[in-house]
């Protein structure tokens, strides 16, 4: 885990925190974002009131299966939605500042300087027809002013950080294989220093060997360069080994949140224990794997009360009419259930 | 771009300017009509001695393959292509009827394309990069009218109402019968003038197309994951447009360009014949009425030639501008 503290981490950035940053405030606080998508037959409900916070030097995994709302959600905190998205309530703060108001220009300030991402790079992230060392530059040279040769150079020394050889400096994409381009992917994107990363499946596209040698270097950049990350996958394997926090989604809202030892041993939310018995685990006997029987919930018109109810198996009179509050236990796991009443297991 | 790839692309060009060679050779030897009747002309009553004299003149007693076929090989790399049958060029060599007529083919042609390309590509990548504002709707509905509007429709509407009807522009020519000039600056203007409406009509007829085509492509470069990674750098909508949706979208234009200068024949034909202008495609028209079969194979082989040379600038273009072909 991290030892250096907020304010180290802050200190070594090579460019002062924006104007109206408060140098106290957490480094991302998420409270209530609800982002929707709009339809011929209405708007999607994509992530529906979603709130969490992200400390410095921490790792949060965002896990859900497909439509969860996990990528919106990661995408929506620099605004990179699709032409139909919009964020329509909440707030994201940064260093106390909200961009959820901010227009269109001064989001710009905020991308790859202040939050970068990393794309699934063994797909198509990365420009077929530019060298991947002058994609690594070119936010260096445009968004933070350092001239050419500067530019190139610090591309140079990422490329080393992550561990693709000097000589492949003048490569194009297609000429890398699927895991030096998301050690690329992973140099692009800490080009401009950022304070949170965002990993987007990074690990997804490739073979168990490189996904593993790809979390290693991830967890070896958070700790050396102070990083924050959010990492989205639905491999719940990954998030065990390499973050503090999960956070569990089901459409568009949040079920379960907690440190990762507390959540994985003692899954509260029935999805939870659900979306972990669905997966492999070589210490069990069981031939099969445990599915989840029904579909999530149509976003545009979802149920009244818990989004999970159809599909549960614990389901009572009250969750197919009160939304269930989320409720902090002692533990520290939020979850959103009525069968851990706010009164209740609190106590 | 590796050496491999230059030697690769020259080598398949060369092959192929042979083959057509060949088949030029070929072609014309299918024929009706011998070519020692079409030589001596309408004369009545030629002896069979004077027939024979000038089948041995000219080597048709001798057999096609190897003797003629050698014969046409080493005088059409000489650039010797024969002489005129028929027409007002009756007797001249072929090379120079066709040299005359190359100039205003590739002025009317090499500017419209030029002109179409800069307008298309604009309009297209400018209609993709906004699509479903005015001037998308504007501009997507007009091109696809111009796209499928024949050369001569066009041209003839256009010198209806600009020549005929307005009267800005002649009718015909590339330049003002029995008109003497003051000074090649006086000449070049006449020229311009004449110019304008057939420029017009290429350009028009060329620019829906290449409009249609970059719009669409700019439309799917914009949805790729790359042109995401260029937005979630900061980088500002004009820059992600120009380092990294254009030089993506541009590529599928770079085939489209080449196999219209192929087309360009086609096209030549119709606008020169409406236009009466001096070029490839008048010249290959009269050559047809008047059975010019040597005019007709030199216009093939320069015609042909030409599509080649196309294709190889635009593979060559294409390597330059896409690293994954350049293997």
């Amino acid at each position: 885990m991290t030892t250096l503290s907020a304010a180290e981490i802050r200190g070594r950035r090579q460019w002062p925190l924006p104007k109206l940053a408060d140098p106290t405030a957490p480094l991302l606080e998420v409270r209530d974002l609800k982002t929707h998508f709009r339809l011929e037959r209405g708007w999607v409900r994509a992530v529906d009131g979603v709130s969490f916070s992200l400390a410095d030097g921490e790792a949060l995994g965002l896990a859900g299966e497909s439509g969860c709302g996990k990528t919106t959600t990661a995408l929506s905190l620099v605004r990179l939605l699709p032409s139909n998205g919009r964020i329509r309530g909440g707030s994201v703060e940064l260093f106390g500042i909200d961009l959820v108001p901010k227009s269109e220009r001064a989001m710009l300030r905020y991308r790859w300087r202040e939050i970068s991402i990393v794309f699934q790079g063994a797909m198509n992230a990365l420009n077929p027809v530019t060298r991947v060392a002058d994609q690594i530059a070119e936010p260096i040279r445009q968004r933070l002013g350092q001239s050419d040769k500067t530019s190139k150079r610090r591309a140079a020394e990422l490329l080393d950080l992550v561990g693709i050889p000097r000589k492949r400096l003048g490569a194009y994409p297609h000429e890398l294989s699927g895991g030096m381009r998301q050690r690329a992917m992973i140099a692009m994107a800490l080009a401009c220093d950022p304070a949170i990363v965002i990993g987007d499946e990074p690990t997804t596209a490739l073979d168990v060997m490189v996904q593993a040698q790809i979390l290693l270097l991830l967890e070896q950049l958070r700790r050396d360069l102070g990083l924050s990350l959010i990492l989205i996958t639905h491999d719940l394997s990954v998030i065990a080994e390499t973050c503090d926090r999960v956070l569990v989604m089901y459409a568009g809202r949040v079920a379960e949140e907690g440190p990762v030892d507390r959540v994985f041993r003692e899954p509260r939310h029935p999805y939870t224990q659900k979306l972990l018995g669905a997966f492999p685990n070589i210490h069990a006997d069981r031939r099969t794997l445990e599915v989840i029987p029904g579909q999530p919930p149509d976003l545009v018109d979802p149920p009244v009360g818990c989004r999970f109810a159809a599909r549960c198996p614990f389901v009572m009179p009250v969750c197919t009419e009160v939304d269930p509050p989320e409720v902090r236990l002692e533990d520290g796991v939020r979850v959103a259930c009525h069968l851990f009443p706010p009164s209740g297991d609190a106590a | 771009m590796s050496l491999r790839y230059l030697a690769r692309r020259l080598m398949t060009a060369a092959i192929t300017v042979f083959l057509i060679v060949v088949l030029n050779f070929v072609l014309f030897r299918m024929m009706p009509g011998s070519p020692e009747r079409i030589l001596l002309g309408r004369t009545p009553n030629v002896s069979g001695e004077v027939i024979q004299a000038t089948r041995e003149r000219w080597g048709l007693d001798k057999p096609l393959f190897p003797d003629q076929f050698v014969a046409y090989l080493a005088s059409t790399v000489q650039g010797d292509l024969g002489f005129s049958f028929g027409g007002g060029s009756r007797g001249r060599p072929v090379t120079d009827v066709l040299l005359q007529r190359l100039g205003p083919t590739l002025l009317l042609f090499g500017l419209g394309e030029v002109l179409a390309i800069i307008l298309g590509l604009a309009l297209g990548a400018y209609s993709g990069w906004r699509r479903g504002g005015i001037l998308d709707h504007v501009g997507n509905g007009l091109s696809l009218v111009l796209y499928s509007t024949p050369y001569f429709l066009l041209g003839m509407g256009l010198l209806i109402v600009f020549a005929t009807g307005l009267g800005w522009f002649p009718t015909f020519g590339i330049s003002t019968v029995g008109q003497s000039y003051a000074g090649p600056l006086d000449q070049l203007g006449d020229m311009a003038w004449h110019l304008a409406l057939p420029l017009a009509t290429v350009a028009l007829g060329l620019v829906g197309q290449y409009s249609i085509l970059m719009r669409s492509s700019i439309v799917e470069t914009l949805s790729e994951d790359y042109v995401t990674t260029a937005r979630a750098k900061g980088l500002t909508e004009g820059r992600v447009l120009r380092s990294h949706a254009l030089p993506n979208a541009l590529l599928p234009t770079v085939t489209l360009i080449a196999i219209n200068l192929g087309y360009v024949v086609a096209g030549a034909i119709t606008v020169e014949v409406v236009f009466n202008w001096p070029g490839l495609g008048t010249l290959t028209v009269n050559a047809l009425s008047s059975r010019d079969y040597p005019v007709l194979q030199g216009v093939f082989l320069l015609l042909s030639v030409g599509v080649v040379l196309a294709n190889l600038i635009a593979d060559l273009m294409y390597g330059f501008l896409d690293p994954r072909v350049r293997t």
